[in-house]
């Protein structure tokens, strides 16, 4: 693995790590946003308990931490991030928190994408949305479970059975999502989302999507962008616009009146919906996104 | 010309959401423009700020009702805006604070209700769609709210116009000769209030005041005739928002259409400023005649 010295690294830097003082007791893990908790959920299983401090549908990008968020991650044993300053939020939370958990970055030995248009803002050139392709969630997968370890070595064999486990269950999600690409048409795998989160997804599936606004979501679209889009729809033969969960609504529809591509259904990229939702874990969200676009690029004017 | 017509027309011609911001904005000038030279006049210039800041908890509360709803969150605005005018109004009335510090605790109050409301959901970017509304993106709905308010406040301003206008240039006058100043003051600030909730839908809560106050306070500059300044007003806040979308479409990613239509309202300002014919800069710093104005 490519991340266990960046794992043994934190370890020596955190000198004597304290370990759980009952074995019964919960290992507390403090994970960023809602993708990632899943993620620990499914390898620390019954042996941890994970705060998750943006929550379904929250957006991370922009995100302000409460008090209350300060004292759980105080708490907490170890603290699992995105990392690409995805959460730039998050390094003055641990510190001010005071916490001594380990700090585990999710994205070690995943190479990030270059921004294609980086506008000075967000996220200082490197796309942090890597959990959207399934086999950088593997190496998440791998990273998560090596900082279990590290932090309750006691459970490494419960862990390394459940991230296992996992693994073969994103293998097939993969397998799945590639197949479905193969259902749609060449010149049909393109779309227009508001929000460029996809990154990762498209260059792994070969579906191309074009943004109304830039990476982050902290920024406004200008006038100059939605008209790019739209002469791009026109021009392209765009069969489908979708609309975020999080972001402004009224632009994506006005952006398909205008350019008479269809409304496709919501795609989950940065948060995951409510347990009831559609999208509750990732590999939900997953196939949720492969199949609303399948369903709106198959079915769109041409 | 190809080239000057491609920079000031042709985005227009090309595409709807151009005209629709276009026309939203000019509904939002034609009413939000005289309103703001009211309250420029009555020395309430920072009334409209404070207003803004009260209506945003009640368009918070409407977004985590119903979610991105256009009548959910123009009702809880227009209902947070009139609690906040109506308490302010009473507690002047009936106390011994006066009117700016009783709407400034109140909206202070309802500010700080506001952001509580969003954290309850757990996130703060819905906030943003509040704070900043998005001008490139009105649907029907929101133009036929836009100029709805525009006649509304057009027909309300034509039938109070004397006793305003009374009320700014001599208000201890009005009180003397009829019993209409506080109910023409209400009506009045219903204006601002309805007006500051159409314009946080183009262009949020904060920018919506800019387009009311700036064209208005440029106007200043050029003629102190109230209809005139009326009329000025609503000339420089069009005038912006046609540059302002101009400049957001000429410029590529870097300048979003809301902040450049205020900017451009702005620079009219500080163009004004500086050569106004009424007390402009550069007038007062060239000699003029002895004894002449």
């Amino acid at each position: 693995m490519l991340n266990r010295r960046s794992v043994l690294l934190s370890l020596a830097a955190g000198a004597a790590l304290p370990l759980p003082v009952f074995a019964q007791e919960k290992l507390p893990v403090v994970a960023s946003f809602s993708v990632l908790g899943d993620f620990v959920r499914e390898i620390g299983g019954e042996r941890v308990s994970v705060t998750t401090l943006v929550g379904p549908d929250g957006d991370a990008h922009v995100y302000s931490p409460t008090p209350a968020d300060a004292k759980t991650v105080a708490g907490a044993k170890l603290v699992v991030v995105n990392g690409l300053k995805f959460e730039g939020w998050l390094s003055r939370l641990v510190k001010s928190s005071g916490t001594k958990a380990m700090v585990a970055t999710a994205t070690t030995g995943i190479t990030p994408l270059k921004l294609a248009d980086d506008h000075g803002h967000g996220h200082g050139g490197e796309d942090p949305h890597a959990w959207q392709s399934v086999a950088n969630a593997k190496i998440y997968v791998g990273n998560v479970r090596d900082a279990l370890v590290a932090a309750d070595p006691a459970g490494k064999a419960v862990y390394e059975a459940n991230a296992a486990a996992y693994q073969t269950k994103l293998d097939a999600l993969e397998a799945e999502i590639k197949a479905t690409v193969a259902r749609i048409p060449v010149d049909r795998r393109k779309a227009i989302t508001s929000h460029d989160a996809f990154g990762y997804f498209v260059k792994a599936y070969g579906i191309a999507f074009i943004a109304p606004q830039g990476v982050s979501t902290e920024a406004e679209a200008s006038a100059k962008d939605v008209a790019r889009i739209i002469r791009q729809i026109k021009a392209e033969k765009v069969p489908a616009v979708f609309l975020e969960n999080i972001t402004n609504p009224r632009l994506a529809e006005q952006i398909a009146r205008e350019s008479g591509a269809k409304i496709g259904g919501r795609l989950y990229s940065d948060a995951l919906s409510a347990e009831s939702g559609p999208a509750g874990t990732y590999i939900a969200m997953m196939k949720h996104n492969i199949s609303q676009i399948e369903k709106a690029l198959v079915a769109g004017p041409a | 010309m190809p080239l000057l017509y491609d920079l000031l027309i042709g985005p227009f011609a090309e595409f709807d959401f151009m005209r629709r911001a276009l026309v939203g904005v000019f509904a939002l000038s034609v009413s939000g423009a005289p309103v703001g030279v009211f309250l420029m006049l009555r020395r309430m210039s920072l009334t409209g700020d404070a207003m803004a800041h009260a209506i945003l908890p009640g368009a918070a509360l409407g977004y985590l009702v119903a979610g991105f709803s256009l009548p959910a969150m123009t009702l809880g605005g227009l209902v947070a805006g009139f609690t906040v005018a109506l308490a302010a109004g009473a507690v002047a009335r009936l106390t011994v604070l006066k009117e700016d510090a009783s709407l400034a605790a109140f909206y202070l109050i309802s500010l700080a209700l506001g952001v509580t409301l969003v954290s309850l959901r757990g996130s703060a970017v819905d906030l943003f769609h509040v704070l900043f509304g998005n001008v490139l993106a009105l649907d029907d709905d929101v133009l036929i709210l836009l100029s709805g308010v525009a006649s509304l406040t057009l027909g309300v301003l034509a039938l109070a116009y004397r006793p305003l206008v009374l009320e700014c240039v001599d208000p201890g006058f009005l009180r003397s000769v009829s019993r209409s100043g506080g109910f023409v003051h209400l009506t009045f600030l219903g204006l601002v209030v309805i007006n500051l909730v159409a314009g946080f839908h183009a262009l949020g809560t904060l920018l919506a005041v800019g387009l009311m106050m700036l064209p208005a306070a440029a106007a200043r500059f050029w003629t102190a005739d109230i209809t005139r300044l009326i009329l000025l007003a609503s000339g420089f806040g069009m005038a912006s928002g046609y540059i302002g979308l101009v400049a957001s479409y000429a410029a590529g990613s870097n300048l979003p259409a809301g902040p450049a239509i205020i900017l451009a309202a702005g620079a009219l300002y500080l163009g004004s400023l500086l050569l106004g014919s009424q007390g402009g800069l550069a007038r007062r710093l060239l000699p003029r005649a002895h004894l002449q104005r």
